[in-house]
């Protein structure tokens, strides 16, 4: 029998097995993709917030745990755990140096990304060469890793942890077991169910792309929920960006995101306004979009720029419906025509006299209109235009497994001995709502190492007492 | 500005762009316009080398920004094991391969005489023949001068079977054609990637920093300092040790033919050197690095993962490792038995292998170098100019 079993295949349950490895115990890795697919939404990444008092090798000024804190409790609107956040923001601070031990190489942060140089350290090559690095160190300390193996449910004696029991019917024993398996984002069915219709009459989350891996089908934390774990979360509660409503339905990632946002407006079906698209820089706002894209009907929206805004914006991977008059980009667009243009027309005579500057929150702002545009409103009357199709695109889910500090999985409020949670399934403690970039990795990377380490400890315990 | 993106259609068509093996210039071009299309909206690989930094200079890739960009790849493979869009993904996202078929097509494309372009899509023949009617020629030649291939020892006078001015002529009129044929391609290609802002002076800081580039294989140590990738997602240095071998080796044997020349001319001391002489001494040394180096990256060679790079340019990189190989083995021979009977038929064979090595010189492989050196050199003048784009925070 193995010591540890870890279930799950990304960042949280390579650190768990590592973790897990280093301290003594044997360990076998269960990932649910084939090899090429292998590091659901880890591969995705590209960064780590890490809390630090001064600059380090990739990492300018200083970004200490009180700002680190404060700006989590601002995004979440308090809903997270103080205690459970102010662990993952100490460890942010002191991981790195093991990452590196297991080959996860940084870099400075990447063009475009100047706002994140002190706060976040950006991986060598992203998620997948981290997510690479850590299987070749798994493979080289002799973690037994298996692909192609979906995990169905867990068998118990009571809060202990017996075995697991894969989709193919294999069971594996083990003494401890570490629960890594990510959200139920991939699992369309269940977003269907718990969006449920809205007011007028439709299903969004039927319109929703999941802009992570295919494999986060939710099957086990379902299992679990449904077999009395404590439950921690929203279920309608997610990372959600508008992306391109052209990207792929899995695993669009990053390239799939639409920066020209607050350069223009953006309108609905009904060829309207609906929100400030300046209201802050986007990657502040990006992840409001999603929600309000989901709240339109149909679930879609278009980013309308024209001819000065090209070159002002991350270039994105579709290129843009492109038109002479805006009139003619309604029609391409499938937008009506006369709306279209009276909401254009509306906010262009909106616009107030400003200096544009579109590397600050400048003082170009609409006078009178509702909703207004507080920065970056110029008018739109430069020809070419051009329109981005917008969709809600999630990231991850928040619904989760409740723990501690010790990572353990909690039945009826009481800690099990031998089974822990880490990464998406948990990471619903701290973040109950709203999101700051590289969160979810320090959250993952946090806890995926205490449920390793605790798990080899009781491994161990078991091997002394029946010694 | 005129449209700077792919269509979608071409996104979704990668699979037929990719398995149509007749694919022309043009598709490549697609191609590696569709693919920096989605890293330049990624951008993920940054750190690795000069090209991702290269590329976020620009929101477009034209024609001579693609030639750029693939010449300044160095086939090292950290951005496709690295690539979230790499295949099975739908995008089949892959540079080092997409950027390897480009750059083949460039070096036919700016060869001169244009018309010796076709035989880099011939690489295999071209080496055989070049081989097969060089070793003939010297073989023929040292029977037609000597009577024998087979003579009495001569204390290692190789000028007692071909005369040095005989020697001198062949080899120098091929190394200058290979020269100025080589010379007049990498200008075309430096004329046609140079944009406007570069057309000044080139600043002695760009100049020694590409230079450094060249020397110490920059961009073969993956931006961590752990080497490239070859069979997997593992980092090893050992592609930057082997061509370090080869590229040093290859310099000391060409040092050696340099002090040779002087002592014959200035020194008026005619070949052959004693075996502590320098010449011989910058030779051997030469030759060993030519042996271990060339079956170094030979070995690598076949190891590579499938995905990386273009395996169709395979049989040109290993011929070119081959030819090296073989002048170095032919003329470490020759040094060995030079006193014995058998000098005539080895010199006759090494000369063979070199004037081979020269004369394909500018069709085949060795043209990477000093294509790579260009761009290298381009790469290190465009950083000091300044970034006219100001994108924003994404």
């Amino acid at each position: 029998m193995v010591d540890v079993l870890v279930i799950g295949g990304g960042n949280a349950a390579l650190c768990a097995a590592l973790s897990a490895r280093e301290a003594g115990a044997s360990v076998a890795l269960l990932e649910a993709s084939p090899r090429e697919w292998r590091g659901g939404n880890s591969q995705h990444t590209r960064n780590l917030r890490c809390m630090h008092d001064e600059p380090q090798d990739v990492l300018v000024g200083s970004y200490p745990e009180e700002e680190y804190w404060q700006d989590l409790l601002k995004v979440t609107g308090g809903i997270t755990n103080e205690h459970l956040a102010r662990l993952v923001i100490r460890r942010s601070g002191t991981c790195r140096p093991w990452m590196r031990k297991y080959g996860v190489r940084f870099q400075h942060s990447l063009s475009g990304t100047l706002h994140l140089a002190r706060t976040n350290a950006f991986f060598m090559g992203g998620g997948k060469a981290l997510v690479n690095a850590y299987y070749n160190s798994a493979e080289a300390l002799g973690v037994d890793i298996h692909y192609n193996s979906p995990v169905a449910s867990i068998e118990r004696d009571g809060d202990r942890f017996i075995a697991a029991i894969l989709e193919d019917g294999r069971r594996i024993e083990a003494a401890a077991c570490v629960l890594a398996a990510g959200g139920f984002e991939s699992n369309r069915e269940w977003l269907d169910e718990v969006w449920g219709e809205n007011e007028n009459g439709e299903r969004p989350a039927r319109e929703f792309l999941i802009r992570g891996t295919r494999f986060n089908q939710g099957v086990l934390l379902r299992h679990m929920l449904d077999s009395g774990a404590d439950a921690v979360g929203d279920p309608t509660q997610a990372h959600m960006v508008a992306i391109d409503a052209r990207s792929p339905l899995y695993d669009g990632g990053i390239c799939t995101r639409i920066d020209c946002v607050p350069l223009g407006i953006v309108v609905n079906r009904e060829g309207k306004r609906f929100y400030d698209e300046g209201e802050d820089f986007w990657p502040k706002r990006y992840a409001i979009w999603g929600r309000l894209v989901a709240q339109q009907r149909g679930q879609i929206a278009w980013s309308i720029i024209d001819r000065k805004s090209i070159g002002r914006f991350m270039p994105p991977v579709f290129p843009g419906e492109k038109a002479n008059s805006i009139g003619e980009l309604a029609q391409r667009l499938g937008l009506p025509i006369e709306q279209t243009l009276a909401t254009v027309r509306q906010y262009n005579a909106a616009c107030a006299e400003g200096t544009f500057d579109h590397t600050i929150l400048d003082d170009c702002r609409t006078v009178g209109l509702t909703p207004g545009k507080s920065h970056w409103a110029t008018p739109i009357v430069e020809p070419p235009f051009y329109g981005f199709p917008l969709k809600p695109g999630v990231t991850f889910t928040y619904l989760g497994l409740k723990t501690d500090d010790t990572a353990a999985v909690r039945f009826d409020d009481r800690p099990s001995p031998n089974l822990y949670v880490a990464g998406e399934m948990m990471a619903g403690n701290i973040l109950g709502q709203g999101y700051t970039g590289g969160i979810g990795m320090a959250i993952g990377t946090a806890f995926g190492r205490i449920a390793g380490g605790n798990a080899a400890a009781y491994a161990s315990a078991g091997r002394r007492q029946a010694a | 500005m005129s449209t700077p993106f792919v269509e979608r259609e071409a996104v979704v068509a990668a699979d037929t762009v990719k398995t149509d093996i007749v694919a022309t210039f043009a598709q490549y071009e697609a191609e590696a316009q569709r693919i920096l299309t989605i890293c330049n909206s990624c951008r993920y690989c940054e750190g690795f080398c000069a090209v991702f930094p290269a590329m976020t200079r620009r929101l477009e890739f034209l024609k001579n920004d693609i030639h750029y960009l693939a010449n300044l790849c160095h086939n090292c493979g950290a951005c496709l094991h690295a690539c979230q869009y790499a295949a099975p993904h739908e995008f089949d996202v892959n540079v080092p391969r997409t950027m390897a078929q480009v750059r083949s097509q460039t070096y036919a494309d700016y060869a001169w005489p244009p018309a010796f372009g076709a035989l880099y899509a011939r690489n295999g023949v071209v080496v055989a023949l070049a081989i097969a009617i060089s070793l003939a020629l010297f073989l023929m030649l040292a029977l037609f001068l000597n009577g024998t291939l087979w003579h009495q020892p001569l204390a290692g006078d190789f000028y007692a079977i071909f005369p040095h001015n005989t020697m001198v002529a062949m080899f120098g009129a091929v190394f200058l054609f290979a020269i100025v044929a080589l010379g007049i391609g990498v200008a075309r290609f430096w004329k046609v990637t140079a944009s406007v802002e570069e057309s000044g002076a080139v600043p002695a800081g760009a100049v020694g920093e590409a230079t450094a580039d060249v020397l110490t294989l920059k961009y073969l140590d993956g931006g961590h300092g752990e080497g490239c990738n070859e069979s997997d997602s593992r980092f090893t240095l050992w592609r930057r040790r082997f061509h370090h071998l080869t590229f040093y080796g290859f310099m000391l044997c060409f040092a050696a033919t340099v002090v040779g020349t002087f002592y014959h001319y200035l020194l008026s001391w005619p070949a052959p050197y004693p075996f502590f002489s320098l010449p011989v001494i910058l030779g051997t040394l030469g030759g060993i690095g030519l042996l271990i180096g060339p079956a170094g990256l030979w070995v690598l060679n076949v190891r590579r993962h499938p995905d990386h790079g273009d395996t169709r340019q395979r049989p040109m990189d290993r011929a070119f490792l081959a030819q090296l190989f073989l002048v170095s083995l032919t003329g470490l021979a020759l040094l060995a038995f030079r006193d014995t009977s058998a000098m005539a038929v080895l010199l006759a064979v090494h000369l063979g292998f070199v004037m081979a090595f020269f004369a394909t010189m500018p069709y085949g492989k060795f043209a990477h170098g000093i294509y790579r050196s260009a761009a290298l050199l381009k790469y290190a003048l465009e950083k000091r100019t300044p970034n006219n784009l100001n994108l924003g925070a994404d």
